[in-house]
């Protein structure tokens, strides 16, 4: 039973509506934020003493979910019109492409002097690409010439056919952005953040030129480590120049022969990769499904030839803006002698009530995460990234993982920069950070709720993606948003299924209550224009 | 013709639409049918169930030494900031102003507001530096060739790739998942001839794409590649190049171009060309360089380029002065390759090692002499090390995971040149190198 010592214990159920009592029961309402699950896993002694008297080829129990908050995120299906409708548009989409690609020669650069070679890419990718992905292309890598803060500047651009080149116009035009993982709004020019990475650039240089277990440690980035640690609440951690490489090298070193990985369906490419890396056997299970984990959990312990069990999720994740269901994934794990890697890379500074992550959104100790993973792009406003853990588990990653002896060390300026963004959510005005981005957040999915659009995904989540479907939907509101001037991004296949194309609102501690209602009425003139009130609730 | 060509794409075309429809209906069947599989864990399973440790013993690593700036208290040879501009004051104020413009993240991944023009600007410089038609930025320096090499080499490519190249390389090939073959050391008849059984066995036909990998000069031996020969086979056996200039750029060839400047070899008989901004740019991040049909490719299909935020604007804006300085004052390349050319003659009067490394190579490996086994080769170099840093000269021995490298390098001190270095400096390197082995090495 999940109990906090000030509330009464909460019976949590299970529930597919926005309004959720479990979840509003965790941590993030309660007022001492000091949940805890009671001592030791209650499912676990449970299962021991009923083992005595039962009989050994009797079943071993399921977990008994009812105890625990496994929401999974809320994911309104669209009506089967709307699902048609969008596979009939993409086909034809690829259909006119490919008229236009046997009529018109694509304004492309083709390979010089590899005549006889192998074709160099697969003519799918090209033709997705050429014709599919052009018509989109203006949304995407578009330039900006600010800090990515709560406003940017944007660079814009002009094409004269059909997006197969772009130039630049050479006027510039300032939006509000609902676009950076600049969770907390630390991506700041100036203050005590951009004072102490100037500093540190000053006493440090701007890199070592050494990986850290050559030439490349300084007191900096032992500090950052200790502070890292502390700040999550764990013995240690290491940190590692880049958050895509701390996955895509961490895991190697970190999982290896005979370990089988329950992996989230919506994993990061990082993560996906460096389990490839890492050559372990890999299940996937469905997007935050504890139900469907365990029983993939189950029948690997039934097949006994794996030596550990590790679930690797993330906690609150980019595309879904769901957080993953922590509480019952670590007592699943506690339960069945599993192993949780989370990586925190959304959740970390953005979620819970103290800042620490999903940890404590969830109020779940982090202790019992066996791996803590991170990144200091998003909320702190830096780049980079962290494993944490026990001493030992650290010590280990030091030792084989791939970042620490090949990849060179975090630049100073940046290790002091998520320094003082740390040191900074510890303080009373960092906290008033993390519960203005709460407030933002829930003030601003209950509005587009309000307005009929689908959002995907928790209450809590900083990132919003709000459905489109189709790929010209997802262009005409990226561009209409921006004529308004509001800077967000379109995201669809390959990083959504084909017909799930969404607009991803990332929402910010540095937005004011005014520049999110601007955002706001702008976004209701919009999905009234286009169409996207497709919400039947 | 044409018909030739609706015909050939439309039947790739149907089959994609067949495929989607056989697909999509078998998994709504299979959702919607599916009966759970029978749960077989029982309690003895249960039981039997005794999971290894996550970490499954205690590991000691070394602690590395703390340093401060580089060279702050010693004579740092082991960074590898070749051309000393992680002292030029002119790169560290821009950087600083460029923080004050940009603040020091970008928050985002290149496509979603990552791209910031200090990005376009390097990207642009850098393929004006190096006369190609586009070069594209990556974040770290390690994930530039681990992306670089997947985005083009998928599953059933194949790869012929020198056996000494460094781990991202070889972790690049790895995540392609394609056949590679390791060709012996810079050696390049191995090399014709693993080409020549490729084409008897018929693993290599033009139509399976093949790449050769090579480094213009090889970190984990500070050799150059012969790289005309390499183009030479490469043209002959239809293979495509892809060539890792990390070391070679800024510090070979009358402009610091890296080896095809060096070398003469004109541009376009390489694909394409990597780098890191981490060594002679003392900089963090990466960079892909070569033709536009082939660079552009990686903006949607690189791992580390998609799905990471892009470089901090500051150290992007580094790396645009440190071009800045290797434009107007070419001299620099003159300098540290003279300083090369002179550690390579004091490094072959040492006593107790051997080295390698071409004259020209900005790092030379220094190997013991003593015939004993890997392991203490490895601790003796490390107490030679920690020797020499006490008398005040910090160098490192190269860091290998020895069970992950496809073919473990000997165990050696890599030592970096330097622009700066002095010939009392050179002195005083092999002159410790030699007292710190009578001290403490094998006896
Ligand atoms: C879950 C997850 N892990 C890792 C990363 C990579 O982090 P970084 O951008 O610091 O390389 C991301 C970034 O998009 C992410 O979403």
């Amino acid at each position: 039973m999940l109990r906090c010592k000030e509330c009464k214990p909460v019976e949590l159920r299970l529930s597919h509506g926005l309004s959720h009592p479990g979840q509003r029961h965790t941590a993030s309402s309660c007022p001492l934020y000091v949940h805890v699950i009671d001592g030791r896993s209650p499912a676990m002694a449970e299962a021991t003493t009923s083992q005595k008297c039962k009989d050994e080829n009797e079943r071993f129990p399921m977990m008994d979910w009812s105890q625990y908050d496994t929401f999974p995120g809320s994911f309104e299906k669209c009506s089967l019109m709307t699902a048609a409708l969008t596979h009939v548009g993409m086909y034809l989409l690829m259909f006119l492409g490919f008229v236009n690609q046997l009529l018109f020669k694509p304004k492309v650069a083709t390979e010089r002097n590899r005549e006889g070679y192998a074709p160099l890419y697969n003519p799918f990718e090209q033709f997705f690409s050429r014709y599919v992905y052009r018509r989109v292309r203006h949304c995407f890598n578009r330039p900006i010439s600010s800090t990515p803060g709560a406003e940017l500047t944007l660079k814009e651009r002009h094409t004269d056919d059909y997006n197969w080149s772009f130039r630049f116009t050479g006027t510039e035009k300032r939006c509000i952005n609902l676009g950076s993982y600049n969770y907390l709004g630390f991506a700041e020019a100036s203050g005590p953040c951009a004072e102490a990475a100037e500093a540190a650039a000053r006493r440090y240089g701007l890199a070592l030129a050494s990986s850290r277990g050559e030439l490349g440690s300084t007191a900096l980035h032992d500090e950052l480590e200790r502070t890292t640690a502390d700040f999550l609440g764990v013995e240690a951690a290491v940190v590692f120049g880049m958050g895509f490489a701390t996955n895509a090298l961490g895991l190697p070193g970190l999982l290896g022969g005979g370990a089988l990985v329950l992996s989230d369906e919506n994993n990061h490419a990082s993560l996906i990769l460096g389990l490839r890396l890492a050559r372990v056997a890999v299940r996937v299970f469905r997007h935050n499904d504890v139900r469907h984990c365990e029983r993939l959990a189950r029948a690997a312990l039934a097949e006994g030839r794996w030596t550990k069990v590790v679930i690797v999720v993330e906690g609150v994740y980019s595309m879904e803006g769901s957080v993953a269901p922590l509480a019952a994934l670590v007592a699943l794990k506690k339960r069945l002698g599993l192993y949780l890697y989370l990586d925190e890379a959304h959740s970390v500074g953005a979620m819970g009530p103290r800042g620490r992550g999903v940890t404590d959104h969830c109020g779940v100790s982090p202790r019992d995460v066996d791996v803590l993973m991170g990144t200091f792009t998003k909320s702190f406003g830096a780049a980079g990234g962290y494993i944490a853990g026990s001493r030992r588990l650290v010590e280990w990653v030091r030792g084989r993982c791939h970042a620490h002896g090949y990849a060179h060390a975090m630049s100073p300026p940046v290790a002091a920069q998520v320094l003082a963004a740390m040191r900074a959510i510890s303080s009373p005005v960092g906290l008033q950070r993390v519960a203005r981005l709460r407030d933002n957040t829930h003030h601003f999915r209950r509005r587009l709720r309000e307005m009929g659009a689908i959002t995907f995904g928790h209450e809590d989540s900083p990132v919003v993606p709000m459905l489109v479907y189709t790929f010209s939907k997802m262009a005409a509101t990226v561009e209409r948003l921006t004529e308004r001037g509001l800077a967000t991004v379109g995201v669809g296949y390959p990083a959504t299924p084909l017909n799930k194309a969404r607009i991803r609102f990332c929402l910010s501690a540095a937005h004011s209550r005014a520049q999110i209602d601007r955002c706001l009425d702008s976004i209701e003139a919009v999905v009234q224009e286009v169409g996207l009130r497709y919400s039947r609730r | 013709m044409i018909l030739m060509d609706i015909y050939d794409t439309a039947s790739w075309w149907t089959l994609v639409i067949a495929a989607q429809v056989v697909i999509g209906s078998a998994y709504f069947l299979w959702t919607k049918k599916k009966r759970e599989p029978e749960d077989k864990l029982t309690y003895k399973k249960f039981n039997e169930w005794k999971p290894l440790p996550l970490v499954e013993y205690d590991l000691k690593v070394d602690e590395p030494p703390l340093m401060g700036k580089i060279d702050e208290n010693v004579l740092n040879v082991g960074a590898t900031s070749f051309l000393n501009f992680d002292k030029e004051p002119q790169i560290m104020e821009s950087a600083i102003a460029s923080l004050h413009k940009y603040g020091v993240g970008s928050c985002g991944p290149r496509g979603f507001y990552g791209t910031i023009d200090v990005h376009l600007e390097l990207e642009e410089r850098l393929a004006k530096f190096l006369q190609v038609e586009e070069t594209c930025v990556y974040s770290y320096g390690f994930s530039t060739m681990a992306s670089a090499i997947p985005a083009y080499a998928k599953k059933g490519d194949i790869i012929f790739a020198d056996e000494k190249v460094w781990f991202a390389i070889q972790k690049g090939i790895e995540a392609s998942r394609s056949n590679v073959k390791y060709f012996k050391h810079n050696d390049m008849k191995d090399l014709e001839r693993l080409l020549e059984e490729g084409v008897q066995k018929k693993e290599l036909h033009p139509k399976r794409r093949a790449f050769i990998i090579v480094e213009a000069i090889y970190y984990n031996s500070g050799k150059m590649c012969p790289l005309r020969k390499v183009v030479e086979l490469a043209r002959r056996y239809k293979l495509r190049i892809m060539l890792d200039e990390s070391l070679s750029i800024g510090v070979i060839g009358k402009n610091g171009r890296g080896l095809t400047e060096h070398l003469n070899v004109p541009r376009d008989e390489v694909d394409l060309i990597m780098g890191s901004l981490e060594h002679s740019f003392a900089t963090i991040g990466g960079f892909c360089a070569g033709t536009h049909f082939i660079v552009e490719h990686q903006r949607l299909s690189g791992l580390g380029y998609c799905f990471s935020a892009s470089l901090p604007p500051m150290l992007t804006q580094a790396a645009i002065s440190a071009l800045d300085i290797l434009e107007t004052k070419p001299v620099v390349i003159k300098e540290l390759d003279e300083v090369s050319v002179k550690l390579n003659k004091a490094l072959d009067n040492l006593k107790h090692y051997t080295y390698s490394g071409h004259e020209l190579s900005p790092v030379k490996h220094v190997y013991l002499k003593d015939d004993i086994s890997h392991n203490d080769k490895q601790s003796y170099l490390k107490k030679i090390t920690k020797y020499c840093m006490e008398k005040g000269i910090a160098m490192t021995t190269a860091a290998y995971l020895v069970d992950q490298e496809v073919k473990c390098p000997e165990p050696s001190i890599r030592l970096a040149s330097n622009r700066k270095l002095t010939n009392d400096n050179i002195k005083q390197i092999c002159e410790l190198l030699d007292e710190a082995y009578e001290k403490v090495g094998p006896k």
